[in-house]
């Protein structure tokens, strides 16, 4: 079984990140369990979603607490709360950031990729929803997930120019961390 | 064929399968996406039905009753608040003897105002003459509206059907769910052929004043149906599994890994689910635990579920709603089961747990399994937190 944890704030695509990730699974012959928690239930206040997967379906309802990856799609986040607790020590963390982003001491077996997913977005969709970036991230960083798969799944959800630009951020978001684990 | 959905849209599907003639509903979180996706489906022309918009719970509950009277299906869909708001049309949905099937998207209650799950708003109406069964799962809680139909109209039964699903947890949660086929649908569920409905050719009238001579014979007439129903529950499940492959065996409890339990835990829904967990894992050590998990909690299994626990030592009943003043709600019900058997638990505890979103982790089921000792406790509250519980009292 491995656990997702996705940090954001409400109306940043969360939901559409983990169920993007579900849908990736599920065409992989996965069982995944994809779900918010919803803090205050309005715009902007810190969220939740998770994703839950295996081979066999999930029965497990409660929240993610020992993550085997985390996700920050806004690295503000990180000022007033440990987006990092309970992570594995072997967890992989992937975040929204810009290059220069300061970041917690982490255990030396963590990994921590900072995408700038934001920039990818604005390039490819002309806003800062960086979500797709950081799912081909997420597939490069942690070999779960095949590439190709996920641009199905993003060219499934989106239709149009949405399309093209979101198909291009996943690619966009895979490269940079296959380009950084080159070193 | 099995798809990726979230537990609302996939309701809405099988609704939209079930073919209502009318749907009405307000939306209320977490309930919302089910209506939302059958009002698109509907305007869509994907459901050839009359979705009726209106300014409340108590009007939609009104619009399917009156649907249901004039010979029509109808569904309906609610939680918490909005539950309550419906419940003057609830009762006489029941005592009208109409085949409504309603989702509730289990939410708790106000005040203080809370948006997150517990089971408080479908217990709270457990006297209403509903059937009430609660999913586990988003591919029981699918089924489980195909059945309630099924059961709703059928001519022994004819009373209204609740499929309680826990709100977010399943409602907003996406899991793989294989929707019925509509030829199989079509199948186990033919189109609805009312007893009697209104119809200015033939007209009759429905739901009239009852006086001290008649009311008590409409309310015994009920009683009966509903403990009948626990066969009809068990033969339509059946058939259900002939169609759909599926088996919820009787559709009135589960047993897992109750056969030669020491400690074995009651409780419905989502929460069953991380207790098959706890259940593994501390059978992986060599502990003797169980589950007996209720579906139908209206009718209430009391005999099925005295044939389970007879010989288990200690039960642990987990409930996710509370009766301010009394016991628990569930265990109320089980220990009622048990009580004045020659066989039976030496000890029947009773926990509350998960009131109004408060996150039920493995750790808490364990908890629940620790404080299942000798000595039995009514009501004890699980994952409470002590540091808001300081009283002060003015200044």
């Amino acid at each position: 079984m491995k656990e997702i944890r996705i940090h954001a704030r409400a109306g940043q695509g969360a939901i559409t990140t983990a169920s993007l990730l579900g849908f990736s699974y599920f065409n992989e012959g996965k069982y995944p369990y994809a779900f918010p928690n919803f803090g205050a239930a309005r715009m902007g206040a810190p969220m939740n979603a998770f994703v839950r997967v295996d081979d066999r379906p999930v029965r497990l309802r409660s929240q993610i607490y020992e993550p085997d990856y985390v996700i920050i799609v806004d690295p503000t986040l990180m000022r007033g709360f440990n987006c990092f607790s309970g992570l594995q020590s072997d967890g992989i963390a992937i975040i929204n950031g810009r290059e220069d982003l300061e970041l917690p001491k982490l255990k030396a077996s963590q990994k921590v990729f900072v995408v700038n997913a934001n920039d990818i977005a604005l390039r490819n969709i002309g806003r800062p929803l960086g979500n797709t970036a950081l799912i081909g991230a997420f597939a490069a960083a942690t070999g779960e997930l095949k590439l190709d798969n996920l641009i199905e799944v993003v060219g499934n959800r989106f239709s149009g120019k949405a399309q093209e630009g979101n198909i291009k951020s996943v690619r966009e978001g895979f490269e940079f961390v296959k380009n950084n684990l080159k070193g | 064929m099995k798809e990726f959905l979230e537990g609302s849209h996939a309701i809405a599907e099988i609704v939209k399968a079930c073919r209502p003639g009318v749907v009405s509903a307000y939306p209320i979180t977490p309930q919302t996406h089910i209506v939302e996706d059958l009002a698109q489906m509907v305007a869509n022309g994907e459901l050839k039905s009359e979705f009726v918009n209106v300014e409340s719970e108590h009007s939609a509950a009104s619009v399917v009753l009156g649907g249901s009277a004039a010979g029509v299906r109808v569904y309906t869909a609610t939680s918490s608040q909005g539950l309550f708001y419906m419940q003057e049309v609830v009762f006489n949905i029941a005592g009208m003897r109409l085949p409504v099937v309603m989702t509730c998207a289990n939410r708790a209650i106000s005040a203080p105002i809370n948006i997150w799950n517990d089971q408080q708003d479908s217990i709270s109406l457990r006297d209403a003459g509903w059937i009430q069964i609660y999913a586990e799962d988003n591919q029981e809680a699918v089924d489980f509206h195909l059945l309630a139909y099924r059961l709703a109209e059928d001519k022994r039964v004819m009373l209204p059907v609740m499929v309680c699903m826990d709100g977010f947890i399943l409602t907003h949660g996406m899991e793989t769910v294989d929707i019925p086929e509509q030829e199989k649908v079509d199948k186990f569920l033919p189109p609805y052929s009312p007893l009697y409905k209104l119809d200015p050719a033939e007209p009759i009238s429905m739901g009239l004043l009852a006086d001290p001579d008649y009311y008590m014979e409409t309310r015994f007439a009920i009683q009966e149906t509903m403990k009948e129903s626990l066969g009809y529950l068990s033969e339509i499940s059946s058939e259900f599994n002939g169609v759909f492959g599926r088996d919820y065996k009787d559709l009135l409890v589960e047993e897992y890994q109750t056969k030669d339990a020491e400690k074995v835990i009651v409780a419905m829904g989502s929460v069953c689910g991380t207790i098959k967990e706890a259940v593994d894992q501390q059978r992986a050590k060599g502990k003797k635990v169980g589950l007996l998990r209720i579906i139908s909690f209206r009718p209430f299994p009391y005999a099925r579920i005295y044939e389970v626990l007879k010989d288990v030592p200690r039960v642990a009943v987990l409930d996710k709603a509370v009766s301010l003043g009394g016991y628990a709600p569930l265990s109320v019900d089980v220990k009622a089961a048990l009580y004045g058997k020659k066989k039976g638990p030496k000890v029947v505890s009773s926990f509350v747990a998960g009131l109004g979103g408060r996150d039920i982790t493995l750790e808490s089921i364990n908890e629940v399994f620790r404080r299942l000792t000798a000595k039995e406790v009514s009501s004890d509250f699980i994952d409470l937190k002590p540091e808001l519980l300081k009283e002060e009292y003015g200044r």
